[in-house]
């Protein structure tokens, strides 16, 4: 009797790590498909627009990817991207660790409406301020510039303190404590004791921050309205697939031109991903 | 009592309960919130008076220094040696008295009217053609106005705390304390004042490009700035609340019906997206971390890293490709039609009710993997031996999970269930990447059926002009998103306030 539940427990335990199995490897297909079907076709080599109703091309080429780099503008924005991805991800950690550190660790009267403050900011639509946002550039000549964009993305940097900051809150105040003790200043604690501990959170920091110019629409597509050679690759990838005319001839183009945007952030984000996993993780579940 | 019998109910019976609960308790937050508002008053009161007193004593008890210093900024500073901060005071008075003589008044004067005179054809001997010449911009008489306020304020602030300053040193003079020198100015911003070090540079990011944006806006929302009305060629001026009337439905343009209609229609569309976007990615990501973290199953490292490359993979590229081959003409309905499994293309993008479910499928798919992995950090975190006594109790997985994990993981992660709640109100990318809005519906004014207020809002934007109307939606997306957000959030500290789970 003892025996055979043993056993028939046992069978439970196979069949549902079995089922396991099954739907994580249905997940894992749902997932990866798109992605492959992205990288085979771009290297469709015949042209026949959006109505084909095969995967697998019947010419394989490279002609796509030579069309990318010689016909079109996309190493441009490439370039423009890279520039305000990185521009942009060195201010912008640097703010939201300083930021974070402040409301972490300092006290001071205006913490709190600070921080309630800032919670209040980001139920504003972000758009709702980008016709301001966009005269305030134009006034100083910032507009269809690259310099204006790196000024949007990084001013409201400071927002983004909420998961570093958690993060900071979980760093014990007894090593600050000790510090002073020794007679360190506040600066002298930060640099020298809290941000060496904080490497997760200041990669996550620089992760998200390098990603985010990338995907970003919204914005660069309003500041650069109307000047092609300015456009992230964002704007300029969308600007191919806006009517259906376009989108037949460049549709091809767009895979080759996704597949060479995303490599190099996919690598880099498996190198780091054990700290992206830290740093969401700890941080975003203190409040 | 209650507990008993809450206990004695079946689990749908609970939720029920629940819910009728919350709306019950509605009301009284409600009332709570407004019986505050008076002790609230009273304190800002009293910050007030603090601050005239403040004033008063140093007119009263100040010397000739420190009373000059009333005009002159940092004289009684400067007077006692203290001259770093002494000269810093002078300056910023100097600057703040030059930006209001030659820009700031300009502006400010025709704050009023937002200007007389927008452009006139003048005929130009020279060029032997009409030229036009722009003078008024309502524009930038707003912007600047509004800049010129914040710039007042700051210097009614340094005033007040250069008076304070002047009277502190003053006391400390006469009770015969050393002064702080420079050089112990110069290093309190490392130690007691290095908040301010830290954070003024992000502030000041904060306040031109996000705070004065947004006052910005708040006041257009009161003007008729439309394609009709577009500086420099046109002036725009006050109009009241019309354009509140007007998105209500109150107007008198026949306009105004659709637009009120199109504002139901979106609005509904944002809250019920909004909801399903969050809590299916929460719930389901939450159930593959729970099967990647299942014991005995094993790569773990390897299923988490196949999710987390799609994140890797810009946003957008996904989105966009996710279009093209949902399209009516697309690769998917393509394969499907040639396979026979359908004759005819699904209308994934094209039709109002199929689209916006096709919306939030695609959203499951961007987003389970993010909500996997803050899922999997926490599940680490759930003692093992509580499943193994519910395990003894009798309790199957389904049970363990319901009475176990979700309130748990509910309990650790409601700021982040928050934040994505307000993300997804205001989710830009998805919706205008995937469908832009589309398909779009006569019965609707620039909208289509999958427009969210945001999308509405950069479309009355950028291709209509309409920005009176935008800034008024604006006004009403955070109107809403902040009081839902606040009714959350209030919840989740009432959950804070009752003892710690565990």
């Amino acid at each position: 009797m003892e025996n055979k539940r043993y056993r028939s427990k046992k069978l439970w335990e196979k069949t549902s790590l079995a089922l396991i199995y099954a739907v994580l490897i249905i997940i894992s297909l749902i997932w990866l498909v798109p992605f492959f079907m992205l990288i085979i076709l771009s290297f469709r080599g015949e042209h026949v627009g959006m109505s084909a109703d095969y995967l697998f091309p019947k010419q394989w080429s490279f002609d796509n990817y030579i069309k990318l780099f010689t016909e079109t503008k996309f190493l441009t924005w490439y370039g423009n991207t890279m520039l305000v991805s990185v521009v942009v991800t060195v201010f912008q950690t640097v703010i939201v660790l300083m930021t974070s550190y402040a409301l972490s660790r300092l006290r001071f009267k205006m913490r709190k409406p600070l921080m309630n403050l800032m919670l209040i900011l980001g139920m504003f639509p972000g758009f709702l301020s980008m016709t301001a946002v966009y005269f305030v550039l134009k006034e100083i000549n910032l507009t269809q510039n690259l310099l204006g964009l790196m000024l949007v993305y990084t001013a409201s940097s400071a927002m983004q303190y909420y998961i570093c900051k958690g993060f900071f809150d979980t760093i014990p105040k007894s090593l600050d404590e000790a510090a002073r003790i020794d007679g360190a200043s506040r600066h002298t604690i930060f640099v020298k004791i809290i941000l060496p501990l904080a490497k997760p959170i200041i990669i996550y920091t620089i992760l998200t921050a390098f990603i985010a110019p990338w995907g970003e629409y919204m914005f660069s597509s309003f500041i650069m309205l109307g000047d092609p050679d300015k456009f992230t690759v964002a704007v300029g990838m969308k600007s191919w697939l806006d009517n259906s005319t376009m989108a037949s001839e460049y549709f091809t183009v767009f895979c080759a031109a996704a597949v060479v945007v995303s490599i190099p952030i996919t690598a880099l984000f498996i190198w780091l991903q054990r700290y992206y996993v830290e740093g969401i993780t700890g941080g975003s579940v203190k409040g | 009592m209650v507990d008993l019998e809450y206990l004695k109910m079946s689990p749908p019976q609970r939720l029920w309960f629940n819910f009728k609960a919350f709306f019950k308790r509605l009301p009284l937050s409600f009332a709570a919130f407004f019986k505050a508002i008076p002790k609230r008053l009273y304190k800002l009161w009293l910050a007030f008076a603090g601050i005239f007193l403040n004033i008063g004593r140093a007119a009263k008890d100040g010397d000739w220094k420190t009373r000059t210093s009333f005009a002159v900024m940092g004289f009684g500073l400067i007077a006692r040696r203290q001259y770093l901060r002494g000269i810093l005071y002078l300056v910023f008075e100097a600057l703040f008295i030059l930006y209001m003589v030659f820009f700031g008044w300009k502006y400010l004067a025709k704050l009023g009217s937002l200007g007389e005179v927008a452009c006139v054809e003048e005929w130009d001997d020279a060029l032997g053609a009409f030229t036009y010449k722009f003078y008024d911009n309502s524009l930038l008489i707003l912007l600047y106005s509004l800049l010129t306020i914040f710039i007042m304020a700051g210097f009614v602030y340094m005033w007040y705390q250069n008076v304070k300053a002047n009277l502190l040193s003053q006391q400390f003079t006469e009770a015969h304390v050393a002064l702080p020198t420079t050089k112990d100015d110069l290093r309190s911003y490392a130690n007691e004042n290095y908040h301010k070090s830290l954070l003024s540079i992000p502030m000041l990011g904060l306040v031109v490009f996000t705070i004065l944006p947004i006052f910005f806006m708040v006041f257009i929302a009161f003007t008729n700035y439309d394609k009709a009305h577009m500086p420099p060629q046109e002036l725009f001026g006050w109009v009241g609340v019309d354009n509140f009337v007007t998105l209500l439905g109150g107007g008198i343009s026949a306009n105004s019906k659709v637009f009120a209609y199109t504002f139901g229609e979106v609005l509904l569309w944002t809250i019920v997206w909004a909801f399903f976007a969050t809590f299916t990615n929460y719930i389901l990501g939450m159930i593959v971390a729970i099967m990647i973290n299942k014991k005995g199953v094993k790569c773990k490292k390897l299923w988490r890293t196949i999710l987390v490359i799609t994140i890797a993979v810009p946003q957008f590229v996904s989105l966009m490709f996710m279009s093209q081959l949902l399209a009516d003409q697309g690769l998917i309905n393509n394969l499907l039609i040639k396979w026979g499994v359908i004759d005819k293309a699904i209308p994934f993008l094209t039709d109002g009710t199929v689209a916006r479910v096709t919306i939030i499928i695609v959203n499951i798919w961007i987003g389970i993997p993010y909500s996997m992995l803050i899922c999997t950090g926490i599940l680490m975190n759930i003692p093992e031996d509580l499943y193994e006594s519910a395990r003894i109790d009798g309790a199957g997985p389904v049970r363990a999970y319901m009475k176990i994990t979700l309130p748990y993981m509910l309990h650790v992660t409601t700021p982040y269930l928050i934040t994505q709640f307000i993300g997804n109100l205001n989710n830009f990318n998805v919706i205008f990447l995937l469908t832009g809005g589309d398909p779009s519906s006569l019965d609707m004014q620039y909208a289509g059926r999958t427009d969210l207020l945001i999308t509405w809002l950069y479309k009355l934007t950028v291709s209509e002009s309409q920005y009176g109307i935008a800034s008024v939606i604006g006004i009403f997306t955070f109107v809403i998103v902040a009081v839902l957000s606040l009714i959350l959030y209030n919840r989740s500290k009432s959950v804070k306030n009752e003892e710690e789970f565990m």
